[in-house]
């Protein structure tokens, strides 16, 4: 099947209508969860209802009058999306405040999403063009590398339960990882994108399998194993993990080679049974993960309580949850951050959590469909690259917390408490949007048919009307 | 580059599904093996914070929750707790629940199936689940007459007193002593609640063991019944008037000298043959070992398990199955007939011996549940009476009344008499096989013989009673009477 061909003509809608409707759903989602969490709770719908919700709506608007303006024909089915999971965080992230009394998680958690937002729009209105960031190729890896260091330079950098992954700044902390995350996508798509000829045709071939010249990889795969060594040291399990899917990921689509994903498998697998030969707290992990209850409420060593409790919350919820305020998700620790899910397994039960999961598949898969019709190369890279940063750390994270693989330890993306994590997310979004605003733009009538662009299928030619 | 893109969309979509696979696996299929594990705080905290149903004896409960306010919102409490504790059992935060509060937890906690329509109503109406009612066999009067006829034994007595209804099976009364207070184990004051937990656990009187169901012990003399009616099945005996052997003294087979020699301790048993019911009311111990060598071990055992003995009857709370041998020889087989040797019952099955004989000779499955009601009390269920066996045949329980009639009007369990009614009754006193152990008194009992309403067994393991005066009349009497007179004179 040739998309391109079939796009031959086509020219897509706006579509900014619908993103308004569905995004007055996403509202209805958001602050009807709010007011659940106020009802089921305290009994009553929370006081602050209204300064709340118009806060959140006016938020929203924002966004949507931004990608009106300067995205009209972005994806409308993005933003809503991303809309409804941050209520959703907002509302569950309160409810945990409520339960232990002293916190301010929502509140925080509400001014960080109003930087998100404010970072959403500035992003879709500097980069006007995604292409623009194919220049900062090398900078941004730069860029990757210095945060991915910072937290290990003394006095700046912070360890927080036995990561090494934060920066303090004054009251502040930062994981500078959710960022660089970004800004390695932007430079695996990059440099990628300039040399998936050489890297798919030059090379040798050694066991079935076509290698590249070392002069073509190299660059990119000695950063890339610096990030990960700097990740290992720092023992972020989960962003390691999500680093090394994420190049492997981004060198297949390059280089249209599933060759990469066999070498990718045995290296991941090597990598993994090093990992747990050398450190120790990679084989706790993979042992609880095995057997979780043997390692619940241990007196002394590894424990396993709050996955444990965790599984239990899930349990306890079934199909449709005990309903905000009816559980006792407080038992599981950072609920709030790590195990959200936990919560709204507990709270809402396997209809909130597939409803949630399957908000994430829509993110990603919208995303890579903006990758299928983007018309150039690094668009198709940067799309595929944050729907699989995307994609990765979902799994990871509801992988972990549900006791499918072992605990790593991610945000659950747009509804865990967290400002780096949110901030960056909506950057991540923003760009997803922008990709798909420049796919689904009519080209200008070029009224000539030369197809000197090696990549086919990214070149299209639309007669306006 | 799009065919790579779509794999990796295929990709993240089993990604995806994975997650979803997992989730459904955890939350629907092994929610409720994660449910009952036993170190999952989450669902014993909700249900000590849910309004637990009542266990409801007569009009009024026996359990119940009332709201308090601390974080739990609803304290479990037993107003009458020492008197019904055998069969509410109690429920506590860390050692789990026992009795009627373990067996009904489902009905209790609201998660019961049958209890489905009104989960279903409270989830939509947004309020929180309600437990389902139990309401128990129990008779007041019956346990009132029973306990205060079991505590007003002199000295700290251990025993317990069952009463059946003999045509239903429902139990009537069921007290045992020493008893405990389950408010102590419920109260939220988890600390105090340790402490009465490890005392009770500690006590060598066994407070927290329920003596009409859970404690064996050799049932003496009343055991006669059952080996009065295998003579009668057996068919060399037909009535109440036939001759038996009788004598003062009877040496059990292959043995010679005091240790195989039994004798009736002075009572009238004639020389050589003498009337059955004669027999049964002097309880001649010379005449039943000698009726149980007769019969022979396999139709003594069958005619045991035909009353319930070696297995359980009772679903509602924990029991201990009564025994009868089933390789004794022949001067073991002796012994047996008079209820020694190895010949264990529980009163709940020397009840149901009383009771079978009462109702011509079928024993019902006793029961203590007789209504399931949702939170609204709307009857879900009722239990219905069930024939656990047809223990002897309607002439056999006639004869065998005749006898238990005699034994009050001329015998032994003359104390149970009541003026104007036919009460049938047996005593009992067995040998503990220790010498510093006094023996056990026990009085099985029904009563109006031709109509039975109730059928009563008192056993006392220990009192502060001289060792001559134990006897299962002069004691177990007075407490059976108390307890049939409550039921009948309703």
């Amino acid at each position: 099947m040739a998309p391109s061909g079939s796009l031959m003509g086509f020219v897509h809608r706006q579509r900014r209508g619908a993103e308004l409707f569905l995004l007055i759903l996403a509202l209805a989602v958001g602050i009807g969860a709010y007011a659940a969490v106020g009802i089921g709770v305290e009994g009553h719908v929370p006081a602050d209802i209204v300064g709340y919700g118009g806060w959140l709506a006016a938020l929203v608007v924002a966004a949507h009058v931004a990608v009106r303006i300067v995205a009209p024909y972005a994806d409308p089915v993005l933003l809503p999306v991303v809309a409804a999971l941050n209520g959703l965080g907002l509302a569950v992230i309160h409810r945990l405040d409520l339960a232990s009394g002293d916190h301010t998680f929502a509140r925080q958690q509400l001014t960080w999403m109003t930087l998100g937002v404010i970072l959403f729009v500035l992003t879709l209105v500097v980069v006007r063009d995604h292409r623009l960031l194919q220049r900062f190729t090398y900078t941004s890896g730069l860029g990757a590398l210095a945060l991915l260091l910072l937290p290990l330079v003394p006095g700046v950098g912070k360890t927080i339960n036995g990561a090494r992954i934060w920066i303090g700044i004054g009251p502040f902390s930062f994981q500078p990882g959710e960022v660089a995350k970004v800004l390695l996508v932007v430079t695996f798509a990059g440099y990628l994108v300039l040399h998936r000829d050489a890297l798919a045709l030059a090379g040798r071939r050694v066991l079935f399998v076509d290698l590249p010249r070392g002069r073509d990889l190299g660059p990119v795969l000695a950063m890339w194993v610096v990030s990960l060594g700097v990740l290992v040291f720092q023992r972020d399990l989960g962003s390691s993990l999500l680093f090394f899917g994420l190049f492997l990921i981004m060198l297949y689509v390059a280089t249209e080679r599933p060759g990469w994903l066999v070498v990718g498998g045995l290296l991941f697998t090597a990598g993994a049974a090093a990992g747990y030969q050398l450190f120790g707290h990679v084989r706790q992990r993979f042992d609880i993960w095995l057997d979780p209850f043997d390692y619940y409420r241990q007196a002394s060593g590894p424990h396993s309580d709050q996955l444990v409790e965790s599984l239990f919350g899930m349990a306890w919820g079934g199909l449709l949850g005990r309903g905000f305020g009816e559980g006792s998700p407080w038992r599981i620790s950072y609920a709030e951050s790590d195990f959200i899910i936990g919560a709204i397994g507990e709270e809402l039960g396997l209809t909130g959590v597939i409803a949630v999961l399957l908000l994430y598949g829509l993110i990603v898969e919208r995303a890579l469909r903006a990758a299928l019709i983007s018309r150039d190369g690094f668009g198709k890279l940067l799309a595929t690259g944050l729907a699989a940063v995307f994609a990765l750390q979902v799994f990871v994270v509801v992988g972990g917390v549900t006791g499918l693989i072992p605990l790593t330890g991610l945000t659950t993306p747009f509804l865990s408490y967290g400002g780096s994590s949110l901030v960056a997310n909506w950057v991540i979004v923003a760009l997803m949007l922008r990709v798909s605003d420049q796919a689904r733009r009519p080209l200008p009538d070029l009224s000539t048919t030369d197809d000197e662009d090696p990549d086919v299928e990214s070149t299209q030619v639309v007669r306006l009307p | 580059m799009n065919k790579p893109i779509r794999t990796v969309a295929i990709f993240c979509l089993v990604l995806f599904v994975a997650l979803m696979a997992n989730a459904t696996y955890l939350q629907y299929f092994r929610s409720a093996s994660l449910n009952d594990h036993a170190g999952n705080a989450r669902v014993f905290n909700e249900a000590y914070s849910t309004e637990r149903g009542a266990i409801v004896a007569g009009r009024s409960p026996i359990a119940e929750s009332i709201p308090v306010e601390d974080q739990y919102e609803f304290l479990r409490t037993y107003p009458e707790p020492f008197k019904y504790s055998p069969v509410t059992g109690y429920f506590t935060y860390e050692f789990g629940a026992g009795g009627l509060e373990r067996t009904q937890n489902a009905v209790l906690s609201g998660e019961d199936d049958r209890l489905f329509v009104t989960r279903l109503v409270d989830l939509l109406s947004n309020s929180g689940t309600q437990g389902g009612n139990v309401q128990v066999t129990l008779d007041r009067a019956a346990q009132d007459a029973a306990w205060e006829g079991l505590t007003g034994v002199p000295g700290d007595v251990e025993g317990a007193v069952v009463a059946l209804e003999p045509k239903t099976g429902k139990v009537l009364a069921m007290v045992s002593s020493p008893s405990y207070n389950p408010n102590k184990l419920a109260s939220h004051d988890f600390g105090e609640v340790r402490k009465e937990w490890a005392r009770l656990n500690d006590d060598p009187a066994e407070p927290l063991l329920n003596r009409g169901t859970q404690k064996t012990l050799p049932p003496g003399s009343t055991f006669k019944l059952v080996t009065a009616a295998a003579a009668l099945e057996s068919g060399s005996y037909a009535s109440a008037d036939d001759q038996v052997p009788g004598g003062s003294t009877y040496q059990l087979p292959l043995t010679s000298g005091d240790t195989g020699l039994i004798d009736n301790e002075g009572r009238s048993c004639g020389t050589d043959r003498i009337p059955f019911s004669q027999a049964m009311e002097q309880s001649c111990n010379t005449t039943f070992a000698r009726l149980a060598v007769e019969v022979g071990a396999d139709a003594m055992r069958e005619q045991a398990e035909a009353f319930g003995f070696n297995s359980t009857a009772l679903e509602d709370l924990p029991e201990a199955a009564s025994t009868f041998p089933d390789d004794a020889n022949e001067p073991q087989l002796g012994q047996s007939g008079i209820g020694q040797f190895d010949v264990r019952a529980t009163p709940l099955q020397m009840a149901m011996v009383a009771a079978g004989i009462a109702n011509n000779g079928v024993v019902m499955r006793p029961y203590v549940v007789d209504e399931v009601q949702s939170a609204d009390l709307d009857v879900v269920e009722t239990t219905q009476p069930e024939e656990y066996s047809e223990a002897v045949s309607g002439p056999t329980a006639s004869e065998l009344t005749k006898m238990m009639v005699a034994t009050v009007e001329d015998g032994t369990a003359s104390p149970a008499a009541i003026p104007g009614v036919s009460v049938g009754a047996k005593t009992g006193t067995a040998q503990s096989g220790q010498d510093d152990v006094a023996p056990y008194a026990w009085f099985v009992s029904f009563a109006p013989a031709d109509d039975p309403e109730v059928a009563v067994a008192v056993m006392i393991e220990s009192a502060a009673i001289e060792r001559g005066e134990i006897g299962g009349g002069r004691i177990g009497g007075p407490i059976a009477k108390a307890v049939m007179e409550a039921v009948i004179k309703k």
